[in-house]
């Protein structure tokens, strides 16, 4: 029995420490021949030779070098990840790959780990973003003393934490995770970010996430209080440890797991550290944070809010709705008002967000494999859009829309990466969203019909935003300033390319995703509504009391 | 009249075969992927397929039309009622108790609409290649082109609506694509956005009625949803007859969502002629007569179908009648002959046949005569404005006689082909009888007369009278590449109205696949008959009053100014500046608020949490003021008020 | 004896270290009236442990006693520096803990 998952979370951590270390050892100065074989390697020999200066170049050598193996262990983590979805049987609807050791007895905390078919999607899609989004960020911090090579031992890092996430099966093992996440992301924005704002959107993001991270701090206290374990296995189900527990109390821990979830995964009103960070993210940066650490937001509400709290599922359910509707609406709105493309694709997220939260507390099968199916489509569709703004952002040093226009006369083939991310981005039939999207909004109306009809205006207004930036950035006479901006590398085209045939292969034909989705659908949906009617009763008359 | 009707999907649901021992049916799903597969090599093969691709792009729509020529024997191989086989391709997502494959339905309707599509679309990438020979872009408008044919065959062939919803939204892509290939003008970038917008929202009425479907009616296959309309209520089927019309209304240029089709112009002509004449504005009266059981069981709907059909029929041909820009006078023209169209289909079974057949052969004359257009432009220096045209029929004999065929076809010349599917429709919509028939009936009337009107205008102000042309124009006749298909299409126009009608053929062939009633066309009758004498008349004084203001005195170069009703159509009856005021304006200042509320409300109650707690720490911070012995002054007064406390406790 | 007398001296000890804080100026004596409040304390501690004979009181002054001696070790260490850097064992010249 080989542990699958604890080899996915310590290859990258193992690589973070490692590259970081290769990042300060120096290598001989001679080797140049190697930074060039390094630099074929990296851009297919189609970048520009960099402008090194000699006294540098021995620190680029070993940056290089660092990024390299940083690469290389993203691969690998991959080839990980992919083998063990292999493996996976989609017939079963528990955790799968499972292992369980003591970590601190006396409180009942567990290293476990275990993946159903939702946590197995969202690891392949971490899995499958980093090593792109190295490749597309390889270039970016040459100016940096390290060369780079810190930004990338933090990906690794962060893509540990991320895979651990999604994998721990021990509440108190999450809450970790959830709150390690900060730190590496903390940096890239703070340190490795872009512009003058980036220490204080790095410090909005920590602060808000940290306040929703205390409030779960009291809620899994509670829980263990309530449940004397930690242990998600034991807690769950009809027979759990917290199958009993009061609904008033579970009402209360939900709210606590919750408002971290809805910030994390930002939800209106708690989502504006969002467009901050995101414009003052590096590209790589905001497709890891937007692509996969916000779903571990919703994942969260999916995995822990509705199966940890059954009884307190129904006193929740209209108000995310109406939250997720107005998100879906707001965030679409501003987004059409904004000027900044990174701001731009952050609002749009806010909007996408609304969907998936619709789906998951429509409480109906297909618009919680819509949700689910959502949280992936959503991460290659935006992270292929932000890497695309990323080539942008990197040829002129700006993102705002103003300063781009008639693109694709110069750069067809950037201008056709951009429009299909954007179509995906609004759900375009055939791209990957649009599955999603669809399931969700038939599952919505089933729920509530009023409810799918406002978030279908989400997709009327989703081609406006979409196609009015592409209109204004890539179309219309190329102004004299960008008559020289260069098509995309063979380098960028491997970084973004990937992204796009995701998309049409699983817009043609998401079936493999959805049978390792359904199974654990089918539990969180049984568990939706069967406890439901039993505590409609009891959470009728707290809302009552309040 | 010999009526026969015949509901395949409800009577003999399982007769619906399957391609199973038809090799030919089982690789229906070519018909598609061959186009499909033309667009992703030439898109994915950048500059290297420059010098093929043209040729390829225009191969592959022509294998699909062999391909579905074979199709169609196969088919008329078979008995009446065994024509209609669903071809399962593979299966798309499925969700619990929800499917959505790729499964194609293979039927008379589809069938036609495949040998339209392919047809004409072959005939249009040959024409192509002469017409964008200049263009450095021209491997992308093939590319295009491909992904539009198979985007639309898509839509035909599909056997449920999340299938034909991605096809219908495909087409809309492609239509966006083409009409905003010169991208670098902003015109056309803005027109192309304006078009794939008003589509979405008529896309939103289909996405909102397939999940009043799923959600009610259980399914959204066709075969399903058709077999449970019965036992629907009517509101339910009301709701779906009323969004299926919002999105077909979208996609054909109906009102309201009309205002996107004169824009639409700015692509290249003949992206103009295939999609924005042709094909793809067609899909809304595949659409309505597709889903004809549902509205034959929501007789509101079907007036509202009527409704909207009758007022975009002759809002289309005043806008036409008013226009100036050749290819924009030809758009309203469409405009008008789709909601023609509309209203047939809208009257049920009876006009289903009568639609169709209009359909087709409108598909090839308005092709003609809008390939004629870009061959007249090719021969103007692009010039539009047929103020400056004049006098090109002995400059250009063949682009002449080919635009005059269709000219003659679509204003409905005894025995040509538009004469053949525009006397069905007036004689169906006479049929309904009473009131509804008579109003119905006069309105279709009155269309003719516009048709009339306009086309005569435009031929006479391009080809006849004083040449009038800009300074530097020297007309020519086009290339072969561009003529050929301009015969063709024009021969079709002379006498695909007739095949079709001659012994019902079309009617008897398409009456399974839809239920439709089939009329007996009595070519006699048509032209004794009160309507037939009528549409005759018509005919004779639309033709005249154009002469009479066109072509007995000269023209002038510059529009007058005209009175109010001239000035409302030439500006398309205001229907931009009602979006603008009821819909764009409103979303903006709507879209600042909320940009300002964002900033100054939901923001800031967040940053000013923040500065308070910033505040009141550095206010607490001033009270450390560093004095040891103020420190332990505070430590006395805390341990007298805990001896205190528990003093008075105690 | 009464052991009372003997809480009563540890009252009063107490009493002259706290004002001596917060009067003195000197941070010497400051420091030794910080001690004197300690082992009032102390002896606080070994009275009530007389008082109710039991030996808790005892080994808390042992604490206390080994703390003290931590104190001074460290405290007259930071007067020293002060008092070389700024040539004043004034308190009120020293405000480094300020913000």
């Amino acid at each position: 029995m080989i542990p699958w998952l604890t080899i996915a979370i310590a290859l990258p951590a193992i690589g973070a420490v490692a590259v970081w270390a290769l990042s300060r050892s120096r290598t001989p100065a001679a080797d140049t021949a190697q930074t060039n074989r390094a630099e074929a390697a990296a851009g297919g020999g189609t970048d520009t030779i960099t402008r090194v200066r000699p006294a540098q170049r021995s620190a680029s050598a070993g940056a290089e070098n660092a990024k390299r193996a940083a690469f290389g262990f993203s691969l690998a983590t991959l080839a990980v990840v992919v083998a063990m979805a292999l493996r996976f049987d989609t017939g079963a609807s528990g955790l799968q790959f499972e292992q369980t050791h003591d970590w601190i007895p006396r409180f009942g905390v567990h290293y476990a780990v275990g993946v159903d078919g939702i946590a197995l999607v969202l690891i392949l899609l971490s899995a499958v973003l980093v090593p792109l989004v190295m490749l597309a960020a390889w270039r970016e911090h040459e100016d940096r003393q390290d060369g780079g090579a810190g930004y990338f031992a933090l990906i690794l890092a962060l893509q540990a934490m991320m895979v651990g996430v999604f994998a721990a099966a021990d509440v108190f093992l999450f809450y970790v995770f959830f709150e390690a996440m900060l730190i590496p992301v903390y940096f890239m924005i703070g340190r490795y970010g872009r512009g003058e704002q980036r220490a204080r959107a790095a410090v909005k993001f920590l602060l808000y996430s940290l306040a929703g991270g205390l409030i779960m701090l009291v809620a899994v206290i509670g829980v263990y209080v309530a449940g004397g374990t930690f242990l998600w296995t034991e807690l769950t189900g009809s027979g759990g440890a917290l199958a009993g527990i009061d609904t008033e109390l579970a009402v209360w821990l939900f709210l606590g797991f919750f408002i971290a979830f809805a910030i994390k995964a930002p939800m209106w009103p708690v989502h504006t550290w969002l467009p901050d960070a995101a414009q003052a993210s590096r590209p790589g940066t905001a497709v890891l944070l937007v692509g996969v650490l916000d779903k571990v937001g919703t994942y969260g509400m999916l995995r822990y809010c509705l199966e940890l709290f059954p009884s307190a599922v129904s006193a929740f359910v209209w108000p995310v709705v109406a939250l997720s509707l107005v998100s879906i609406v707001y965030g679409a709105i501003l987004a059409i008002g904004q000027n900044d493309m990174m701001r731009l694709v952050a609002y749009t997220s806010v909007s996408h967000f609304g969907f998936i939260t619709l789906g998951i507390f429509a409480l109906t099968e297909q618009a919680q494999a819509g949700a689910a199916l959502y949280m992936v489509n959503h991460g290659f569709a935006t992270g292929a859009l932000f890497l695309v703004v990323g080539f942008l952002v990197s040829r002129r040093g700006s993102a705002e829309i103003a300063d781009y226009g008639g693109v694709q006369k110069v750069a067809p083939v950037l201008a056709g990466a951009f429009l299909v991310a954007g179509l995906a981005g609004l759900g375009l039939p055939g791209l990957a969203p649009f599955v999603s999207e669809f399931l969700v909004l038939i599952g919505a109306y089933a729920f509530s019909p009023v409810a799918a009809v406002i978030a279908v205006l989400g997709v009327v207004l989703a081609a406006l935003y979409v196609l009015w930036m592409y209109q204004r950035t890539m179309t219309g006479p190329t102004p004299e300033r960008l008559s020289g901006l260069k098509d995309l590398n063979v380098r960028e085209k491997w970084a973004v390319g990937p992204l796009l045939a995701l998309l049409i292969v699983f817009g043609l034909y998401p079936q493999p995703m959805l049978d390792a989705i359904d199974p654990a659908v089918e539990r969180t949906v049984q568990i939706g509504t069967a406890d439901a009617p039993a505590a409609d009763g009891a959470t009728a008359e707290e809302g009552g009391r309040e | 009249m010999a009526v026969v009707t015949h509901h395949a999907y409800l009577a003999a649901e399982p007769a619906a075969a399957t391609a199973a021992g038809s090799p030919v049916l089982s690789f229906a799903w070519l018909l598609f992927a061959l186009p499909l597969a033309g667009a992703a090599i030439l898109l994915l093969g950048g500059r290297r397929t420059d010098k093929w691709g043209h040729l390829l792009g225009t191969l592959l729509p022509v294998a699909s039309f062999v391909l579905a020529v074979l199709i169609l024997f196969d088919l008329l191989g078979r008995a009446g009622d065994a024509r209609s086989v669903s071809v399962p391709v593979y299966e798309w997502f499925t969700v619990g108790g929800f499917s959505a494959g790729v499964d194609l339905l293979v039927d008379p309707l589809s069938i036609s609409f495949v040998l339209l599509i392919t047809f004409v679309g072959s005939l249009i990438h040959v024409y192509s290649i002469g017409y964008m020979a200049e263009d450095p872009g021209r491997r992308r408008f093939f590319a295009y082109l491909n992904l539009f044919v198979a985007a639309m065959l898509v839509l035909v062939l599909a056997d449920n609506f999340v299938l034909l919803f991605l096809g219908w939204e495909g087409v809309g892509l492609a239509s966006y694509l083409l009409i905003g290939f010169w991208q670098y003008k902003p015109s056309a970038a803005t027109a192309a956005k304006k078009a794939f917008l008003i589509n979405r929202v008529g896309d939103l009425g289909l996405l909102v009625a397939m999940m009043i479907m799923f959600a009610v009616l259980g399914a959204i296959s066709f075969s399903e949803v058709f077999a449970a309309v019965p036992g629907a209520g009517d509101g339910i089927l009301l709701a779906v007859g009323l969004l299926l019309l919002l999105g077909a209304c979208g996609k054909s240029a109906q009102l309201p969502l009309q205002a996107w089709l004169l824009d639409a112009m700015e692509g290249p002509t003949p992206v103009s002629a295939l999609i924005h004449a042709a094909t793809m504005v067609t899909a809304g009266v595949y659409l309505i007569v597709r889903a004809g059981p549902i509205f034959e069981a929501a007789p509101v709907a079907q007036t509202a179908v009527v409704t909207v059909g009758a007022a975009t029929m002759l809002a289309g041909g005043i806008i036409a009648s008013a226009k100036d820009d050749i290819k924009k006078s030809l758009a309203g023209s469409t405009m008008s002959q789709i909601g023609m169209m509309v209203l047939a289909a809208g009257l049920g079974p009876v006009g289903y046949v009568a639609a169709i057949a209009h359909l087709i052969t409108h598909g090839f004359f308005k092709a003609g005569l809008f390939l004629g257009a870009g061959s007249v432009m090719h021969a103007m220096n692009e010039g539009v404005d047929m103020r400056r045209y004049g006098g090109l029929a002995p400059k250009m004999p063949i682009t002449f006689a080919t635009f005059g065929v269709g000219y003659l076809a679509i204003i409905g010349v005894p025995l040509l082909s538009g004469w053949w599917t525009k006397e069905s429709i007036i004689s169906a919509t006479f049929g309904v009888g009473g009131t509804t028939g008579l109003v119905l009936g006069s309105a279709v009337v009155l269309g003719a007369l516009l048709t009339a009107f306009y086309m005569s205008r435009m031929v006479f102000m391009t080809f006849l009278g004083e040449p009038r042309w800009e300074e530097g124009v020297h007309p020519h006749e086009s290339p072969a590449n561009m003529t050929v298909p301009m015969v063709l299409l024009a021969i079709g126009s002379l006498a695909l109205g007739a095949f079709l009608m001659l012994g019902d053929r079309f009617a008897t062939f398409l009456a399974p696949a839809t239920g439709a009633e089939v009329h007996h066309f009595d070519v006699a009758h048509a032209f004794t008959a009160p309507y037939g004498l009528a549409a005759l008349v018509v005919l004779v004084l639309g033709v005249a009053v154009a002469w009479a203001l066109y072509l007995r005195k000269p023209v002038v170069e510059t529009a007058p100014k005209g009175n109010l009703v001239t000035v409302a159509a030439s500006r398309e009856l205001y229907g931009n500046e009602i979006n603008e005021g009821l819909v764009m304006r409103p979303g903006q200042v709507l879209t600042k608020a909320l940009v300002v509320i964002e900033d100054k409300v939901v923001d800031a109650a967040v940053n000013g949490l923040g500065a308070g707690v910033r505040d009141s720490s550095s206010g607490l911070g001033r009270a450390q003021t560093g004095f040891a012995r103020s420190y332990a002054l505070t430590m006395l007064f805390g341990a007298v008020i805990v001896a205190a406390t528990l003093a008075v406790r105690l | 004896m009464d052991p009372m007398n003997y809480i009563v001296l540890a009252a009063l000890l107490f009493t002259i270290g706290a004002v001596g804080v917060l009067v003195r100026r000197n941070a010497i004596i400051v420091f030794m009236c910080v001690e004197l409040m300690l082992n009032a304390c102390n002896l606080a501690f070994v009275a009530f442990a007389r008082m109710h004979g039991d030996i808790e009181g005892q080994v808390i002054a042992f604490f206390v006693m080994v703390v003290a001696a931590a104190e001074v070790v460290v405290g007259l260490a930071i007067i020293m520096q002060i008092f070389r850097t700024r040539r004043s064992a004034s308190l009120d010249d020293a405000n480094l803990l300020k913000n």
